[in-house]
């Protein structure tokens, strides 16, 4: 319990810090201005979700070769701890777009796939929320997982050849790509922060769900005598 | 037994099961066409208008069909309950996806053969001069579409509310045979036909994805 404690008060100060660095500590951008301070919850919130997916596409594996219910209660916990982390860059994007694009939304690239990957992660929870028995839903759902994984890469790269207005990844980029040392800080600081925060989020939702399984099992022994 | 000789006879269940009936192939053609006449309401198709929305319409019409239509392939095996025969019939439950896969490819490339005449008729689209190059595309496409729907049907038909179900998991995961049929229905019905193999490679290369993940998975998912 003191460990769980500690673990939130840690999470809460970096956060903070976090906040502190990205409005203060880190320049104003030339050419964007105030407007992009928004990338420092943007990039690093779909930097976790990444992890999220990664996470649940793993667990969703492991169950259906290793069948123990463990990795399911993961697969479902990465799947809705993740769905958040989508939705705020799904949010933050467009706001962002708006004064520096002229448009809310466009049909590019990584917003198409974005919006395509947050669609699959619902599909995933309503089809879990579809089927009653535990080992059927885990099984079934795991392999939706795997199905739709393996289905974005041929998502991303049918739709980069459309037509691409993102702009180019700064971080990881080609030559000529690169950040202002202060605002790496900021940008890594606020991942690392995010990251925390997806671990203790999975960590109680995975918590949440062993329980609710043993109720389960409980309610089916009564309901056996 | 052989997973070739083992598909082959289940494939020949699947289009007597079809034939006897009829059902599914009238069913779907009078769907699609159903859908391309509401689609008229919707934009002035003249020509100029029908190249541009009409290949997108055209596969929108299939994708929709296809999501309606397999929903029976597993559900008819469970109203008789004769999935758990089926599967102890065949050696490998592979050859039972094989089968359901190529029997729904062929009354979905069926249904569009039929259907293709029509929408060229409706939206002054001239299809005759491309006509070998369209069947490649439609072929290609329909696997796709019929190879992730197999494995989505299998999926939904253990689940409650399973023909809601089955396009909401269907439809995303079809992403990229929407886009690269669509673009590759496009080069072709244009004024300066090419067949464009850089979208059929995505197909085909969801083609191959899908089929390996259907043989290396596809017996959990029939699993009782």
């Amino acid at each position: 319990m003191g460990k769980r404690i500690a673990g939130v008060v840690v999470l809460f100060l970096l956060l903070a810090l976090t906040t502190y660095l990205a409005f203060y500590y880190a320049p104003v951008e030339r050419t964007m201005g105030v407007i992009q301070k928004i990338f420092y919850l943007h990039l690093p919130s779909a930097f976790t979700a990444f992890i999220a997916m990664g996470i649940c596409f793993t667990a969703n594996l492991l169950y259906v070769f290793r069948r123990a219910p463990k990795w399911d209660w993961l697969g479902v916990s990465a799947a809705e701890v993740g769905l958040p982390f989508i939705t705020v860059v799904l949010i933050t994007g467009p706001i962002w777009a708006h004064p520096v694009w002229g448009v809310w939304w466009t049909w590019d690239a990584r917003l198409t796939l974005t919006l395509v990957l947050w669609l699959l992660y619902v599909a995933y929870l309503l089809l879990r929320s579809m089927i009653e028995e535990p080992d059927r839903r885990a099984l079934l759902s795991a392999l939706f997982g795997i199905f739709a994984f393996l289905d974005v890469p041929l998502v991303y790269f049918s739709i980069r050849w459309f037509r691409t207005q993102h702009p180019q990844p700064v971080i990881l980029g080609g030559p000529g790509s690169g950040l202002e040392p202060r605002m790496r800080v900021a940008y890594l600081l606020v991942w690392a922060a995010f990251t925390g925060l997806l671990i203790l989020l999975l960590r109680s939702r995975y918590r949440l769900e062993a329980m609710r399984a043993d109720v389960e099992t409980l309610r089916r022994e009564v309901e056996g005598r | 037994m052989g997973l070739a000789r083992a598909t082959g006879i289940l494939l020949g269940k699947e289009l007597r099961t079809e034939l006897r009936s009829r059902e599914l192939v009238t069913t779907t053609a009078v769907f699609v066409l159903l859908v391309i006449a509401l689609f008229s309401f919707t934009f002035d198709p003249s020509s100029a208008e029908s190249r541009r929305f009409g290949p997108g319409l055209l596969w929108l019409a299939f994708l929709f069909a296809a999501s309606l239509m397999l929903q029976t392939c597993f559900l008819r095996e469970q109203a008789n309950d004769t999935l758990s025969g089926l599967r102890l019939c065949v050696g490998d439950p592979f050859a039972i996806f094989l089968a359901k896969l190529a029997a729904n490819a062929l009354f979905l490339l069926l249904t569009e053969l039929l259907l293709l005449p029509v929408f060229s008729v409706l939206y002054n689209v001239p299809i005759l001069r491309v006509w070998p190059s369209l069947v490649l595309v439609l072929l290609v496409g329909d696997v796709g579409i019929c190879l992730t729907g197999t494995g989505m049907a299998a999926i939904s038909a253990q689940a409650r509310m399973r023909e809601l179900l089955l396009p909401l998991l269907l439809l995303p995961l079809l992403t990229p045979v929407l886009i690269a049929s669509t673009e590759a229905t496009a080069a072709l019905l244009s004024e300066n036909p090419v067949l464009r193999w850089d979208w059929l490679g995505i197909l085909l290369a969801f083609d191959g994805v899908f089929l390996t993940v259907l043989w290396l998975f596809g017996e959990y998912l029939l699993e009782e």
